[in-house]
């Protein structure tokens, strides 16, 4: 690791104002992503602006039609709140699911959803649920959010502050991981919502995306037979020595009917 | 065995209490004064002629002490790291051991090469200094893969190994071999990848290394399984140093399974370091360093035909074996292919003719080395594989085909086709019983239902035969050891009546301290937490062979016995002086000596200390009351055992799960059972993270470490982990004085073969290689469509 200045600010205007002056700033919150790629050198930020001192940042609400989380929310927090296995279980079981205890001991929604690992979590949870991430700045629906392997919509010196999800009337999270990292292989949340049935895949391609033609059969008839033919172009899949293209691509169809059968 | 107090419970272990406080003293914990701290620049290309190293921007850099690179070292006529152990290939000749630098002068060989070595006050400065120093590389296309590599025309990793070509060794009886065959009703072929795996012990390597300007001596604190090897190497071989002026300490070692028995290029230079620098230099490897530059295990490509009558009885075994030795020969390589493997290829069976054929060579990737069992495990894969195949062939139970061709249990001692003769074992006896526990009669019914459920079942047996203690010292000097095997044990008892236990084993995981104080305690009636057992430390132990290949009880415990005995039998002539009667009537036992057909007795204490205070002593005997003693096995002892592994495959994703894993194991006689399921635990996990999701992939383009971190790289963790059922047959090793064999690698040995034949058997073909990960099992299933409906 290089050496960096640590700052702790106290509110949004704070973190804003010491990214503007630093040289090379960086926001930090659980760090899980941020110090590995530090330690290994692979990065040389002038100034770490830690986002863990905000209040704003934190805490999990559900009101009548949503359960709004606060960007430096941790993981394992999630994964614990009863409000949001009652709210939305394959929420809770998604972040109960990630990494190991530690990871989700420091790591945090919004540091997840920055990142935009195409291997992580969270990602399909927003798009599947139809989230709205709200920042410093502006509101972005999910499905403008996600742009790419590691892209995103934010822009440079933008905060996440929390992520709103509109509770569905059911949805179902499963998750193949890579059996060495854990980290998601191919998932799936497959979620009958107010603005329709929303299948939204991750791990299996460049960045999380919606499966439209299983949208499309599951409102015809929500059920794991309905996706039975359904086949993902392997063109369109990462290949790595843990998953061809191929075996990514027919697990995006056992994995998206197990979701369907975990949404019940 | 009537005066056996502690043999044979699971007594708790004494070194637990600092292990699991956190308090254990690992190499990387040591630092002395004036401490600085090297950092290795390391080769980013597998293969890459060095044109020029520029240092002069990074020496500049703060708290920079010297920047060194392979030229200094060879002004130093500093030596190559060696290979300890000369194979002769078919024509007679000694096998190519290349110059092997610890730091590179023209060429590296393989990505993490060491290219210089950066001394700083700090390890953080010497990592800033080392992304200083330009180096200009011409780089060059790499050997890689093992098959590749031996085709005309592939890149030469060393001009003095022509076709990359280490050695081409037979072993065995050709023409009684190919007899064998020509008689032969029916004939079996496998074709076997037995994949590299990376070592990943806990605890990385680490080294401090420091100079006694006042004394001229040496000392190197490291993480090694044989301190007093690694000595001999450093002072005969690398440096030319007298060995009374070096001393190699190995403190509490985070496990090793193998790849801590090697001399490494990082403690050798910070050895020559610190000498030169007249400072302490550590070094510690992080976990990317240790992926790229630990000595990796197996990696074996090998074709086997086995030849059978009609009856499938065994008449001839041919292997035809690649080994990968990787860039450089590490320091015992050469052996595991050959005498560690090809002699164990009889396995549990009166095969009556086996011939072998091994090429060993050289890849631009990590030296390959060896690793818990190292040739054992990849003997075992061989033969438990095609016999499996063969019994799938002829439609034969697999149990009942080996039964057929067992070594009978009173066959023993028995010779082997391939130098080996079986000391006892009762291999029928192990394979029923692990039956038993698997309920093997019931596996069609479970496997019915598993179909019912749409999924796949497989049982896979495998019966091993492991060596260990491997021994006598002229034997495997005959074979090209350059080494004696024996083991070396001092017992010293204090005057007031504890006692300290030298032995020249090494304890990095194996719970020595118990099992030891254990043997001490029940021999000489000491209570245990009065034996203490010192280890790894060349100034405070005789010399010794270290710890490898299951040999520290057979051979280091055997040795600790024998100083025992010695000690009784001076303690007869003291009790018989204190007791007024003459030795030859004085009998021991319990930790007691007394007069046969008198109530007349003395403790083993009070020997002790009159010993050391001889007011009232054999006027004819030394004072003191310490012995030491060597031992050299007669032969190697040979354990055996029987697993059997259930697995249950979902076709949907290509997941195998552990559904039943039963062992049975004979070990002969057992000090502690606990720590003995431990050893076998832990050897299965390691077997079973080869079979189901371990293996270093490397590039074959680029020569990169595609598996460089545990991102990649899967390490078996718990949950990939079945309950072992695991149980025990006892038929003990005649020739040593316990009676014992050995544990450690059993499992590592057994559990692939297992494993492997219970999921060719669920996918119905044996086209698949280790490890099975989903991917080529879910690829395997689609190529071969294997059947679902239930039986
Ligand atoms: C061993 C291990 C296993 C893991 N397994 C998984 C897994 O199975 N699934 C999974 O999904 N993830 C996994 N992760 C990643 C983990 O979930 C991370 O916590 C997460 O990706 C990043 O969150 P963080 O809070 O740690 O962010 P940090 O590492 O602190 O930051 C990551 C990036 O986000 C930016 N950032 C952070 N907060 C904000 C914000 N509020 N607004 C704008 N930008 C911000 C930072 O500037 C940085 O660029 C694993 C990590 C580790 C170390």
């Amino acid at each position: 690791m290089y050496e960096f200045n640590y700052h702790r600010p106290t509110s949004l205007a704070e973190a804003s104002k010491l990214l503007a002056g630093a040289a090379d700033g960086k926001f930090v919150a659980g760090g899980q992503t941020l110090l590995p790629t530090l330690k290994q050198r692979l990065a040389a930020p002038s100034d770490l602006i830690d986002l863990g001192g905000i209040a704003e940042l934190q805490g999990i609400k559900v009101d009548g039609g949503s359960v709004s989380i606060g960007a430096g929310t941790r993981h394992g927090v999630v994964a614990k709140s009863a409000e949001v296995a009652k709210a939305i279980p394959a929420l809770a079981k998604l972040a109960g699911g990630i990494g190991d205890a530690q990871v989700r001991n420091m790591g945090t929604i919004g540091g997840s959803l920055a990142n935009n690992d195409p291997a992580a979590d969270y990602p399909a949870a927003v798009l599947g649920l139809n989230a709205t991430i709200h920042t410093n700045k502006r509101t972005i629906a999910a499905d403008d959010y996600f742009k790419g392997m590691f892209e995103t919509a934010l822009e440079d010196g933008e905060i996440i502050v929390k992520v709103t999800f509109p509770i569905p009337k059911r949805a179902g999270y499963v998750k193949f991981p890579n059996p060495a990292s854990r980290y998601v292989m191919v998932g799936a949340m497959v979620a009958e919502t107010a603005s329709g049935i929303r299948v939204a895949i991750n791990g299996a391609a460049p960045c999380v995306f919606r499966h439209k033609e299983m949208e499309a059969a599951l409102a015809k008839s929500f059920s794991a037979d309905a996706l039975k033919g359904i086949k993902t172009d392997p063109k369109t899949m990462n290949n790595d020595i843990h998953a061809s293209a191929e075996y990514r691509a027919h697990l995006v169809g056992v994995i998206a009917k197990r979701a369907v059968l975990a949404a019940g | 065995m009537t005066e056996l107090g502690s043999i044979g419970k699971s007594v708790r272990r004494k070194e637990d209490y600092r292990f699991i406080t956190g308090q254990g003293h690992y190499t990387d914990d040591i630092n002395r004064p004036g401490q600085a701290h090297a950092y290795f620049l390391r080769s980013p290309h597998a293969f890459a002629r060095i044109k020029s190293i520029d240092i002069s921007a990074a020496s500049a850099k703060p708290g920079v002490v010297a920047i060194y690179t392979g030229k200094d070292m060879a002004a130093d006529k500093v030596g190559g790291l060696i290979c300890g152990w000369t194979v002769k290939g078919k024509d007679g000749q000694p096998h190519k051991a290349p110059r092997h630098d610890a730091i590179a002068v023209e060429c590296v060989r393989h990505v993490g090469d060491q290219v210089a070595v950066v001394i700083a006050e700090t390890y953080a400065q010497a990592k800033d200094a080392a992304e200083a120093i330009e180096v200009d590389y011409e780089v060059l296309k790499p050997a890689i893969d093992l098959r590749d590599a031996l085709k005309p025309g592939a890149p030469q990793v060393h001009a003095d190994a022509p076709g990359n070509l280490c050695y081409d060794w037979d072993f065995g009886d050709k023409a009684a071999t190919d007899a064998a065959f020509a008689k032969a009703a029916h004939v079996t072929r496998v074709e076997l990848l037995n994949n590299r795996l990376s070592p990943n012990p806990m605890e990385p390597r680490s080294a401090v290394a420091e100079y006694d300007r006042g004394t001229d001596m040496t000392t190197v604190y490291v993480t090694s399984q044989n301190p007093h090897v690694l000595r001999l190497i450093l002072c005969a071989f690398v440096f030319g140093l007298p060995e009374h002026k070096v001393r190699v300490v190995a403190p509490d070692v985070g496990g090793g399974f193998g790849s801590k028995i090697f001399n490494y290029p990082e403690e050798t230079v910070a050895f020559w370091a610190a000498r030169k620098l007249r400072r302490p230099v550590k070094w510690t490897s992080d976990r990317s360093e240790a992926f790229l530059t630990d000595a990796h295990g197996r990696d074996h490509y090998t074709i086997a035909h086995l030849a059978m009558d009609k009856d499938g009885k065994f008449l001839g075994l041919k292997v035809d074996t690649l080994a990968n030795m990787g860039a450089y020969l590490s320091t015992f390589a050469s052996a595991v292919p050959t005498y560690l493997y090809a002699l164990l290829l009889a396995g549990q069976y009166t095969t009556p003719a086996i011939y072998a054929e091994v090429k060993a060579v050289f890849t631009n990737t990590a030296p390959v080395d060896a690793y818990r069992g190292a040739g054992r495990p990849e003997a075992t894969y061989v033969v438990e594989r095609i016999v499996e195949a063969a019994a799938r062939e002829l439609k034969l139970d697999p149990a009942e085909l080996r039964r057929r061709n067992f070594i009978a249990a009173d066959a023993f001692p028995y010779q082997t086709p391939v130098a080996c003769v079986y000391d006892s074992g009762q291999y029928a006896l192990t394979l029923s019983e692990a039956q038993k526990m698997i309920d093997y009669a019931g596996f069609p019914a479970r496997k019915a239902a598993s179909a019912k459920q749409g999924k796949l079942r497989g049982i896979g047996i495998s019966c091993y035969i492991e060596a260990c203690g491997i021994a006598p010292s002229a034997v495997v000097g005959s074979l090209g050891a350059g080494v004696g095997l024996w083991e070396s044990a001092k017992i010293r008892f204090n005057p007031t009546g504890s006692v300290c236990v030298y032995t020249g084993s090494h304890s990095h995981g194996q719970g020595h301290e118990t099992t030891f104080a254990q043997l001490v305690s029940d021999k000489l009636g000491v209570p245990i937490d009065q034996v203490e057992v010192v280890h790894g430390d060349t100034a405070q132990i005789p010399m010794g062979m270290g710890t490898y290949g299951s040999r520290s009880l057979a051979v280091g415990g055997s040795a600790i016995s024998k100083a025992a005995d010695k000690l009784i039998e001076k303690g007869k002539k003291i009790a018989a002086h204190l007791m007024e009667a003459s030795p030859a009537d004085v009998s021991y036992g319990n930790g007691v000596f007394s007069v046969a057909g008198t109530d007349k007795s003395v403790p083993m204490a009070a020997v002790a200390f009159t010993a050391y205070v001889p007011h009232n002593y054999p006027a004819d005997l030394e004072p003191g009351f310490e012995e030491t003693a060597f031992y050299d096995p007669a032969n190697f002892t040979f354990p055996s055992g029987c697993h059997i592994a259930e697995v249950e495959i979902d076709p949907d994703t290509g997941i195998t799960k552990i559904a039943n894993w039963v062992a049975v194991d004979d070990f002969g006689n057992v000090i502690n059972p606990m720590i003995v399921e431990g050893q076998v635990h832990g050897g299965i996990a390691q077997g079973v993270g080869q079979a189901l999701l371990e293996g270093v992939v490397y590039d074959t383009e680029s020569g990169q470490l595609l598996t460089g971190s545990f991102l990649d790289y899967t390490m078996p963790r718990a949950d990939d982990l079945p309950s072992y059922n695991v149980a025990m047959t006892h038929t003990p090793c005649p020739h040593n004085p316990l009676g014992v064999k050995g544990c450690g690698e059993a499992g590592a040995i057994a559990a692939p073969a297992a494993l492997m034949n219970a999921i060719t058997d669920a996918l119905g073909t044996e086209a698949i290689q280790m490890p099975a990960t989903p991917l080529k099992v879910w690829q395997t299933i689609q190529s071969h469509k294997p059947a679902l409906a239930a039986e």
